[in-house]
C-alpha cells in the first residue's frame, strides 16, 4: 500500500518538473525569443535563398516598437498557416509608393490606415506583399529578427 | 546562545518557506500561462453587440460582475479550420490591442449579401466575414470588411459564467451567405 503511495508521490514530481520545463520552453519560444529557420527568394540579398537560422525576438511588437526597416514575421494575410518574412516599409499614417516591377512599371501611392502596416520583401521582382495584398493589421505580426546565426559567414545582427 | 540559534533556525525556515512558495508561484503562472496560451482561456464579454447569445441584459448596476465569462478554446488554432456560426474571438484590425466577439458568417469563397448597399462581396482567400447577433450594435465586417484568419485568437465553446447561463454556444446559421458549394 505505501509502495503505491511512493510511487504516485515520484510521478507526480516528476510530471511536475516535465510540466515547468514544458511551460518555461513555451514562455521563453512566444514571449523571448527562438530560432527560426528562414528561407525563400523575396528577401534576397538580405537573406540567403537556401535558408538562414534567424533569431526572432517577442518583445517589440508586443510593447509597439516597431518601425519602417525592421524585418518580421508576419502571419500570410493569404494563408494563416503561413508565416513569412518581410521588412517593414510603412506604418499607420505613412504614404507609401510603390511599383509592381511586372505590372508596366506603374507607381502607385498609397496611405497606410490605422492598425496596419506596410510590408515589402527586398526583392521586389520575387515577392508576394502587401503589393499584392494590401496592408497588414499590426495583429498578424509575430515577431521580429534581430540576429542571424547561420550560415556563419554572415553571423551577426540583421539591419 | 540557545535563544540566538533558534532566532537563526526559525529565520531559516522562514527564508525556505518563502523561496519554495515563490517557486510555486512562479511555476504554476508559467503552467497557467502555457495552458491558456496554447489549449483554452476564460474571457469576459463586454458590450451588446452579441445579444442575446452574450449579456442579453445591459445592467449597468452590476458593471463588469454581470458580463458573460465564456470558455474560449485554442484547438482551432492549430490548422484555422473554421465553420459557419462559429463565435470567434479575435484582435481588431484597426487596433491590435483590442479583442473582439463576433460570428463568422462566411469563410473564404462565400459570397456575402450586404442589404445596406445591395451589394455582394466575396470573401478572400485567408479571410473570414464575422458579424455580431445584435446587428443594430455591432460594429463588424459591416463595416471593416473582411479580416484575416490570422488575427482570430480562439473560438467560444461554452458560457462559465453567470451560473444560470451556464451552457454551449450553438452554431447559428445566417440567411444572407451564399455558399459556392
Amino acid at each position: 500500500m505505501r509502495r503505491w503511495g511512493l510511487l504516485a508521490k515520484e510521478a507526480l514530481t516528476q510530471t511536475l518538473t516535465f510540466a515547468r520545463f514544458f511551460c518555461l520552453f513555451h514562455v521563453t519560444n512566444h514571449y523571448l525569443w527562438s530560432p527560426t529557420l528562414v528561407f525563400g527568394p523575396s528577401m534576397l540579398p538580405t537573406l540567403n535563398l537556401t535558408g538562414d537560422v534567424i533569431l526572432a525576438e517577442y518583445v517589440s511588437h508586443r510593447v509597439g516598437r516597431l518601425g519602417p526597416g525592421d524585418i518580421v514575421f508576419v502571419r500570410s494575410p493569404v494563408d494563416p498557416n503561413k508565416i513569412v518574412t518581410k521588412r517593414i516599409v510603412g506604418v499607420e499614417g505613412d504614404r507609401v509608393t510603390y511599383f509592381k516591377p511586372r505590372n508596366g512599371d506603374s507607381c502607385h501611392t498609397v496611405v497606410v490606415p490605422k492598425g496596419h502596416v506596410w510590408i515589402q520583401g527586398d526583392n521586389l521582382y520575387a515577392s508576394r506583399d502587401s503589393r499584392q495584398f494590401g496592408p497588414v493589421p499590426y495583429g498578424l505580426i509575430e515577431g521580429k529578427a534581430f540576429f542571424r546565426v547561420w550560415p556563419p559567414n554572415s553571423f551577426g545582427s540583421l539591419g | 546562545m540557545c535563544r540566538c540559534i533558534l532566532g537563526e533556525i526559525s529565520n531559516m525556515a522562514a527564508h525556505n518557506f518563502l523561496w519554495s512558495l515563490t517557486k510555486n508561484c512562479f511555476t504554476f503562472g508559467l503552467i497557467g500561462l502555457t495552458v491558456s496560451d496554447r489549449y483554452a482561456s476564460i474571457v469576459p464579454v463586454r458590450g451588446s453587440s452579441m445579444s442575446p447569445t452574450f449579456n442579453p441584459t445591459t445592467d449597468s448596476f452590476m458593471g463588469s460582475l454581470s458580463d458573460d465569462h465564456v470558455l474560449m478554446e485554442k484547438f482551432c488554432l492549430q490548422k484555422y479550420k473554421f465553420s459557419h456560426g462559429d463565435v470567434i474571438v479575435f484582435c481588431s484590425p484597426s487596433n491590435h490591442k483590442e479583442k473582439h466577439v463576433k460570428r463568422i458568417i462566411g469563410l473564404p469563397g462565400d459570397w456575402i449579401g450586404t442589404p445596406m448597399t445591395n451589394d455582394v462581396v466575396k470573401v478572400p482567400n485567408g479571410h473570414c466575414w464575422v458579424e455580431g447577433d445584435n446587428p443594430s450594435s455591432s460594429l463588424d465586417s459591416r463595416s471593416f470588411g473582411p479580416i484575416p484568419l490570422g488575427l482570430v485568437k480562439g473560438r467560444v465553446t461554452h458560457i462559465l459564467w453567470p451560473p444560470q447561463r451556464v451552457r454551449h454556444v450553438e452554431r447559428k446559421n445566417h440567411q444572407n451567405r451564399h455558399s459556392p458549394s
